[in-house]
């Protein structure tokens, strides 16, 4: 158990120092940092100068060693737009992007999971055909067509929902900006989870319907039957359970999508996050923020992999190995 | 003879299809009593297994019970509903499955199956259901149950696998054990220790078992009584050694030859030419009718019906009016 760890969390830092050195080749070679910085009447012993200062002279490897060095540290430099550090930039973005993340994520596993347990176990019903159909209409619809699509409906037609922003937020104690806490902040919510989430949602309601189709043909559930086991304990003590192996691993790999995927979301409905900063960076070519930005979605997803795998552990028995295997 | 505990008479099975409705089972009958061991053979297809799934109400839909009445002691469970066959299950008729290794949730200890088995069907403690649990695995031969019984199914080998699905289809003492191919799945090497834990185990409690299987070697051994399938039909049914001896049906002659003897060292085994006709496609009169060495004209048009040939022993074949025997 240990030595996996060991080797998944080695893994995961080797990924890292890959996404860094693209990061790094974005800092060196999209356009001269020198030229960003400095103003047209610079002279060149000025520019000369400041490179030698900076650094920019020496090899490769001591570059991409101090840029690594830096990152490590949450230093990504100075955003030429802004003039903020980046780190900071992004810290106080992230809030909005994390709430927004994780209530579309949850409520994309909750219904999810539910309806496609529910279509799965009612197969030919009315409700089931209906759920599996409007699900082909979330798979197939882009992201920002939903979003422009519930704006129009619920925030221009019925006006029940604000159209865009973050409404009211309170800033916690520790500098956590949070929307849940105000009216108008959950409000703002709902219609950029839905967008950002229904996808998901579709994806991980057909997976959970064909896992779970797959599991209720196996013999330990015909077994579990022929036990006189109720409907209830075979459908969700043995089946569900046995469904949730997959699942976990692919609404994992989603909670990392929803987080990277939010720039759309967060572009329409204006939504104050790191995607939005994002996309304002890359028009503006501020590579100290595109840069960082890779970086920290990168970790994001690094870290969620990690987890997921070590989830598998808590789930399967047949993975822990320590045991020693089969005996006889 | 005394009550049976279970009667079939006149099941039908059939599976709606796109290209017409296949009859799975066409009216098969059959008795078992009390502590009774009834063997069940036949082919692959020839509706062993069907039979077992509709004693206990399992079919896969959309197969479905399409006439004949199955009695349970004085129940009636072929038309039970849904929830009353669902108690009845475990409690009153338990189930062994083929395969050991894919029969138990890999996410569950063997404890929490067993415990949960019980308790589904009696009103114990936890605790008192975790002593049963024990005493059962130890009854089937678990080594140290008491240690073992929390390991998970991927700690066991294929033989102790199978004595854990014996232990939880007997965890609430059923009265009838339908057992479907038991064996297959495993080692040759410890078959015969499965089949004697089972045989034994279900002697001790009194539960009566239909054993399903191939084997024919396991029906002379275990079996009080067998019967033979084909095609969805019965065949023969008598008590193991008339049925061995005297074969009143040319297919059941036909199986007694093709298995191998040491006593009788023949140089080719018998085979029965051809092979069992698909479902949708069994010839008008006796369905083994063109295999059949001895077949008549008769056999062509009318099928013959399950009529008593000696005490206790039933043939459906036109040969067995006239006495002639198979041995």
């Amino acid at each position: 158990m240990l030595a996996y760890i060991i080797r998944r969390i080695v893994q995961s830092v080797l990924v890292m120092l890959a996404v860094a050195l693209v990061s790094f080749a974005l800092f060196r070679y999209v356009g001269d940092p020198i030229t960003a910085m400095v103003g047209q009447e610079t002279s060149l012993e000025d520019r000369a100068a400041l490179r030698e200062n900076l650094g920019l002279n020496d090899p490769f490897v001591v570059q991409f060693a101090r840029f690594v060095g830096n990152a490590a540290q949450g230093e990504f430099g100075i955003s030429y737009r802004l003039q903020q550090p980046v780190m900071e930039l992004i810290l106080s973005r992230l809030p909005a992007t994390l709430e927004l993340a994780l209530i579309s994520g949850l409520a994309a596993f909750v219904f999810g999971v539910g309806a496609g347990v529910y279509t799965a176990l009612r197969r030919r019903g009315a409700l089931s055909t209906a759920i599996m159909t409007l699900s082909l209409i979330g798979v197939s619809l882009p992201t920002f067509l939903i979003g422009v699509l519930l704006i129009w409906i619920f925030a221009v037609e019925l006006q029940w929902l604000p159209s865009f922003g973050r409404g009211d937020t309170v800033v916690l104690p520790w500098g956590w900006e949070t929307g849940f806490l105000t009216q108008s902040g959950r409000a703002s919510l709902i219609l950029p989870a839905i967008t950002l989430g229904l996808y998901q949602m579709t994806l991980i309601m057909r997976l959970v319907r064909a896992e779970m189709l797959e599991v209720l043909r196996t013999d330990y559930i015909k077994f579990a039957r022929a036990r006189g086991l109720s409907n209830r304990a075979v459908h969700f003590g043995h089946a569900l359970k046995n469904t949730l192996v997959p699942v976990i691993t692919i609404t994992g790999l989603q909670l990392g999508s929803i987080i990277a995927f939010a720039i759309i979301t967060e572009t329409v409905f204006q939504w104050p996050g790191v995607g939005a900063l994002f996309i304002n960076s890359v028009r503006v070519v501020d590579v100290p923020v595109m840069s960082a930005y890779l970086v920290l979605i990168a970790l994001i997803f690094v870290v969620i992999n990690l987890i997921v795998d070590l989830l598998y552990y808590a789930v399967d028995p047949r993975l822990r190995v320590e045991r020693g295997g089969v005996r006889h | 003879m005394t009550k049976p505990l279970l009667s079939v008479r006149d099941l039908v099975v059939e599976f709606p299809t796109r290209r017409g409705t296949l009859r799975a089972l066409d009216g098969v009958s059959f008795d078992i009593a009390p502590g009774e061991v009834l063997g069940m053979v036949g082919e692959s297809g020839a509706g062993k297994s069907i039979t077992g799934a509709a004693i206990i109400g399992l079919i896969e839909p959309p197969g479905r019970i399409a006439g004949g009445e199955v009695w349970l002691g004085d129940t009636r469970i072929d038309q039970l509903a849904p929830e009353a066959m669902r108690r009845l299950r475990g409690r009153r008729i338990g189930m062994v499955f083929q395969d050991p290794l894919t029969s138990l949730n890999p996410l569950y200890t063997i404890a929490q199956q067993l415990i949960e088995t019980i308790r589904t069907h009696m009103d114990v403690s936890e605790k008192v259901a975790r002593g049963r649990a024990v005493a059962l695995l130890d009854r089937v031969g678990i080594p140290a149950a008491a240690r073992r019984i929390d390991d998970y199914p991927h700690h066991f080998s294929g033989g102790m696998r199978q004595r854990v699905v014996i232990a939880l289809a007997l965890a609430a003492e059923p009265e009838l054990v339908i057992a479907d191919e038991p064996t297959t799945a495993l080692d040759v090497s410890v078959q015969a220790q499965i089949i004697d834990v089972l045989k034994e185990i279900c002697a001790e409690r009194g539960a009566a078992v239909m054993l399903i299987t191939h084997d024919m070697g396991v029906i002379a051994e275990t079996a009080d009584r067998v019967a033979v399938l084909y095609a969805g039909r019965m065949a023969e049914i008598g008590p193991v050694r008339d049925v061995i001896l005297a074969a009143r049906h040319p297919y059941t002659a036909g199986l007694m030859g093709s298995i191998p003897t040491l006593q009788h060292a023949a140089d080719r085994l018998v085979q029965i030419p051809g092979a069992m006709p698909r479902l949708d496609a069994i010839p008008a009169g006796c369905a083994f009718n063109p295999r059949c060495p001895q077949v008549m004209d008769r056999c062509l048009s009318a099928r013959p019906g399950l009529k008593p040939v000696a005490p206790n022993h039933a043939a459906a074949c036109w040969l067995a009016d006239t006495g002639v025997t198979h041995g």
